[in-house]
């Protein structure tokens, strides 16, 4: 008992003897600010994510027509590159008859897939457009950019993509073969609107 | 104390001269592409540019390297400035005058050209990437105004004699790599070798001998190559040239100077390596336009700071000169 | 030291006005004038007072900058160009920030060299060694927000490989790199907030700076014996003895500065960032700045890419910790016989890190980065806690005069140099 404390007016103790209303008061009204103080938080550290304009440009169309087999594109596609790749006949076939225990990473990777498919070349396709190959085209290691686009770029040894920074290579199917990269190339969400176009995203 | 840090690192220096002698003669012999340095008056710590090279280095830079390749960085009044190729100021505005520059928009809010004056930049040959691009056969010819920066020799040193090549190179003030680099590649021109293997990714020129020791090599394949097989032959890539400088020898650009493309004013010999040796330094300016203003500077600096090290160190002997420590 | 008698006398009204209100001069008198330092102090003392320099160059250097710099992605690399070519002295500035940068880094290494040389760490500067190791994991954030800003090729590879590595986080990892970058890839929205983090982080070392003095001057400094001040002769006040020791190393120090700044400001850094930022071009080699090397050599020692992660930052998290894992009863490594050849050995292998770091993963170097990575960790796992307990130490002096006066001196020497120190 604090001197002061003598009449019955007195301010209590605080954090001795049985709580009082004025107790759970004063706690209620500290949780309650802090719950304030939590969410006013949020603002803050949501600000960072992708503004509305950024998220606006979440779809592309892009028309297939001018690439001819053997030939591949680049994209745009939310500020990332997507591969476009139009495979020939024996490219298609070759990455068909891979079996999938032999790869390194053995899902589909595909957003339109469920997550445990397995990495086939169909499941990494569309139905009916298999020699049509489109991947996300950023290393899955460190985020570099593979070669393998332009006609002259090195592809590695499986024909596909070569990542420069660390030596990972794909297959034509987009697929990790060789090197440090712990996932398939991606395959974004995409589909055919005209037997020749397609919107990506 | 001091005597045995003096004697420490004097050891250290004659053990890295040591490594690095015996390291040299092994890089000699070895690297057949290697890129020599050269003497360059703006090399070193007292280095300062040779003003008649610069103006014909920018002569060769305007009539050769400016159809395809820009200099972005630079302004006409930097062609007058201190520092610099120095032209006189009537000169560089009359050089000036001689560009047609994008300005705009007029009261009608047309864009329109008009002569350029010194406070404009020197106008590229492409307005943008694409149109370059469509121009060179697919291949982008990259902006100089930071090349001789931008570009660097890769020097191969075994891992033990590493220090003492660091050592020489921060002592001399060497700082000319880009400089080496692009006097190599505008020298560095031959006919193609009959055949390459790949090697952990690079082109690899197969010289004749080679060529004639391994007659059962393909002398082409597809570019793609299959699993395991990592010595297969390539053809060179359509419209590209072969340049021993060039890291992986296929370069797009065809070899840009020879003897007598450009008629000097001053009398000085128009040769293949005069021109090379010439326009680098230009664009070693262009990179680096104060580079001057910095030695000169940096000298100084240096002469006050030895001299303020030289007292302190006087102080501070005598504050300790009676106290044991 | 708190033990010490502060000898400030105010002397005029003004003084003594302030002193009964604000009594900051007494406390830099206290601390700064006659405060004791060891006497025996060699010149990897210095560096702390290099280091407090550095950071008051770095942040004049950079304030000025901010003033020409721009943070978005189409001006950046123009704006730097712009200040190299255009701003009055801009070259020198940008100079002096950007090898600054890396003097900072050369300064510190040495400082946390001596401290683990000389058991600086051990009882009672544990507070003030972990200060340090967190001034030290701030100084590489800002070092790797700075470095992103020129916004060439090697910054902008540099951030994307180096914010990819968050994704290797399980379930919230892609959140957290989109969330860094404020988009789907690195892009201009993710310099601008770098910007403003790279000019906010220099006053949080600032603040962790004064804390790890603060730190400093409660526990006194450590001394190459590693004993502890025991008698007045032991010390000297700190000015004007270590402060013109200081001012010394100091002067040497800025005569190396210069030489860079002056005649190779290039040297350091990477030609590839003299070639603007490309979001759809890869540099070949991607190698972070010289001063991240040993530790990007350990990240890619390890196949797998969370674990390489994970002992890329318990490697530095790891040295928090030194002061428990050193089980040893002696500060010094002099006084170490065993221990002494395993600390060049760790010594040496950093090095070898650093070394390996700037080569392409593949072949020996991999094989030769695991046998380093290896031995990092197995000397503060293994080593530390176990030579500690089996090594006995050499024979320590009986007090720092006994052991600065080594066999030569004698007692009569020793009190006629503490009497001139003293008259002083």
């Amino acid at each position: 008992m604090a001197p002061e404390a003598k009449t019955g007016t007195a301010l209590p103790p605080i954090g001795h003897g049985e709580p009082t209303r004025r107790d759970f008061l004063t706690t209620a009204a500290l949780g309650w600010a802090a719950v304030g103080g939590a969410i006013s938080l949020w603002p803050f550290i949501q600000q960072m994510n992708p503004d509305a304009s950024t998220q606006a440009l979440s779809s592309t169309e892009v028309d297939l027509a001018p690439i001819k087999e053997g030939q591949a594109i680049t994209v745009l596609w939310r500020g990332k590159p997507v591969f476009i790749r139009n495979r020939t006949k024996d490219e298609v076939e070759k990455a068909a008859n891979v079996p999938v225990g032999d790869l390194p990473d053995k899902g589909a990777q595909n957003e339109a897939l469920a997550d445990r498919a397995p990495a086939t070349d169909q499941n990494r396709t569309k139905k009916g457009h298999e020699n049509w190959m489109v991947v996300v085209g950023i290393c899955t290691h460190l985020g570099c950019i593979p070669k393998g686009q332009g006609l002259s770029d090195q592809r590695g040894e499986y024909g596909g993509w070569f990542c420069p920074c660390h030596g990972s290579t794909y297959d034509t199917s987009g697929r990790i073969r060789k090197g440090p990269a712990p996932r398939n190339l991606e395959v974004p969400p995409y589909e055919f609107v005209s037997a020749t176009k397609i919107k990506i995203g | 104390m001091t005597h045995t840090y003096l004697k420490g690192l004097a050891c250290l220096g004659v053990a890295l001269s040591l490594v690095g002698a015996a390291a040299a003669p092994v890089l000699a012999s070895g690297g057949g592409d290697a890129i020599e340095p050269q003497h360059w008056s703006f090399g070193g710590i007292r280095g300062h540019f040779d003003r008649p090279q610069l103006q014909r280095g920018f002569q060769v830079y305007k009539e050769v390297c400016s159809t395809c390749h820009g200099i972005k960085r630079l302004s006409f009044r930097n062609l007058s400035e201190k520092g610099g190729p120095e032209f006189p100021e009537e000169g560089a505005k009359g050089l000036a005058e001689t560009y047609k520059v994008n300005d705009g928009p007029n009261d009608q809010g047309k864009m329109f050209k008009r002569p350029g004056r010194l406070s404009d930049r020197i106008p590229s040959p492409f307005d943008n990437e694409q149109q370059a691009r469509s121009a060179n056969n697919g291949a982008l010819p990259p902006d100089l105004s930071l090349i001789a920066l931008a570009r660097k020799v890769e020097a191969e040193h075994p891992f033990y004699a590493l220090p003492y090549f660091m050592a020489k190179d921060i002592v001399t003030g060497y700082q000319e790599g880009g400089s080496d680099y692009l006097h190599a590649l505008l020298t560095s021109y031959r006919d193609a070798p009959p055949a390459y293997k790949m090697d952990h990714g690079h082109m690899v020129a197969m010289t004749e001998a080679d060529a004639k020791a391994n007659p059962s090599l393909p002398r082409c394949a597809s570019i793609t190559s299959e699993a395991g097989a990592d010595d297969v032959c390539n053809k060179m890539a359509e419209g590209m040239q072969y340049n021993v400088a060039y890291p992986g020898h296929q370069i797009a650009m065809p070899p840009p100077l020879r003897d007598g493309v450009v008629k000097y004013a001053d009398g000085t010999p128009g040769t293949l390596e005069n021109y090379s040796r010439d326009v680098t330094a230009f664009l070693a300016w262009a990179a680096d336009p104060k580079l001057e203003e910095r030695k000169r500077l940096g000298l100084m600096s240096m002469l006050y700071l030895l001299v303020v090290a030289g007292l302190l160190y006087g102080a501070k002997r005598r504050i300790w000169s009676k106290i044991p420590h | 030291m708190s033990d010490h008698e502060p000898s400030y006398h105010p002397s005029n009204p003004f003084s003594k006005w302030m002193d009964s209100r604000l009594p900051i001069m007494r406390m830099m008198h206290g601390q700064f004038v006659d405060f004791p330092t060891p006497r025996n102090l060699n010149y990897m003392w210095t560096f702390g007072g290099i280091l407090t320099f550095m950071l008051v160059v770095q942040i004049v250097s950079g304030l000025v900058l901010s003033m020409h710099y721009q943070p978005s992605d189409a001006e950046a690399f123009n704006s730097v160009e712009l200040i190299r070519r255009d701003v009055n002295y801009g070259w020198l500035l940008r100079n002096i920030h950007a090898v600054g940068a890396s003097m900072f880094f050369f300064a510190v290494y040495l400082h946390m060299a001596r401290g683990i040389y000389y058991g600086s760490y051990k009882a009672p500067r544990e507070i003030l060694w972990i200060l340090g190791v967190i001034i030290f994991l701030l100084m590489m954030a800002a070092g790797f927000l700075g470095y992103a800003l020129v916004w060439g090729q090697m910054s902008f590879w540099g951030v994307t490989v180096i914010t990819n590595l968050f994704s290797a986080l399980p379930l919230v990892g892609t959140g957290i790199t989109k969330w860094l970058w404020g988009g789907y890839a690195v892009s201009g929205v993710t310099l601008n907030r770098f910007f403003s983090l790279h000019f906010l982080l220099p006053f949080v070392i600032f603040g962790v700076v004064i804390l790890h003095i603060w730190a400093l001057h409660v526990v006194g400094q450590n001394n190459p014996t590693g004993l502890d001040i025991k008698t007045k002769s032991d010390s000297v006040p700190m000015l004007p003895f270590a402060i013109m020791k200081d001012a010394f190393a100091l002067a040497m120090f800025a005569l190396v500065y210069a030489w860079f700044v002056f005649f190779v400001p290039n040297y350091l850094g990477d030609a590839d960032n003299f070639i603007e930022a490309n979001p759809l071009s890869t540099p070949p080699h991607i190698v972070p700045e010289w001063y991240f090397l040993p530790f990007y050599a350990i990240l890619r020692s390890i196949p797998s890419k969370l674990g390489g992660v994970l002992m890329m930052f318990g490697s530095i998290a790891l040295l928090a910790f030194l002061p428990w894992l050193d089980t040893s009863n002696v500060r010094s490594t002099k006084y170490r016989p065993i221990f002494k050849w395993f600390l060049w050995a760790f010594f040496f292998s950093v090095v070898a890190l650093g070394y390996l770091g700037g080569k392409p993963a593949e072949g020996s170097y991999v094989m030769w980065s695991r046998v380093f990575t290896l031995y990092y960790f197995a000397f503060f796992l293994i080593i530390m806690p176990v030579v500690g307990l089996l090594e006995t130490p050499r024979k320590l002096p009986s007090s720092i005069m006994d052991a600065v006066l080594g066999g030569g001196g004698g007692p009569t020497a020793a009190n006629a140099a503490t009497a001139a120190a003293e008259k002083r």
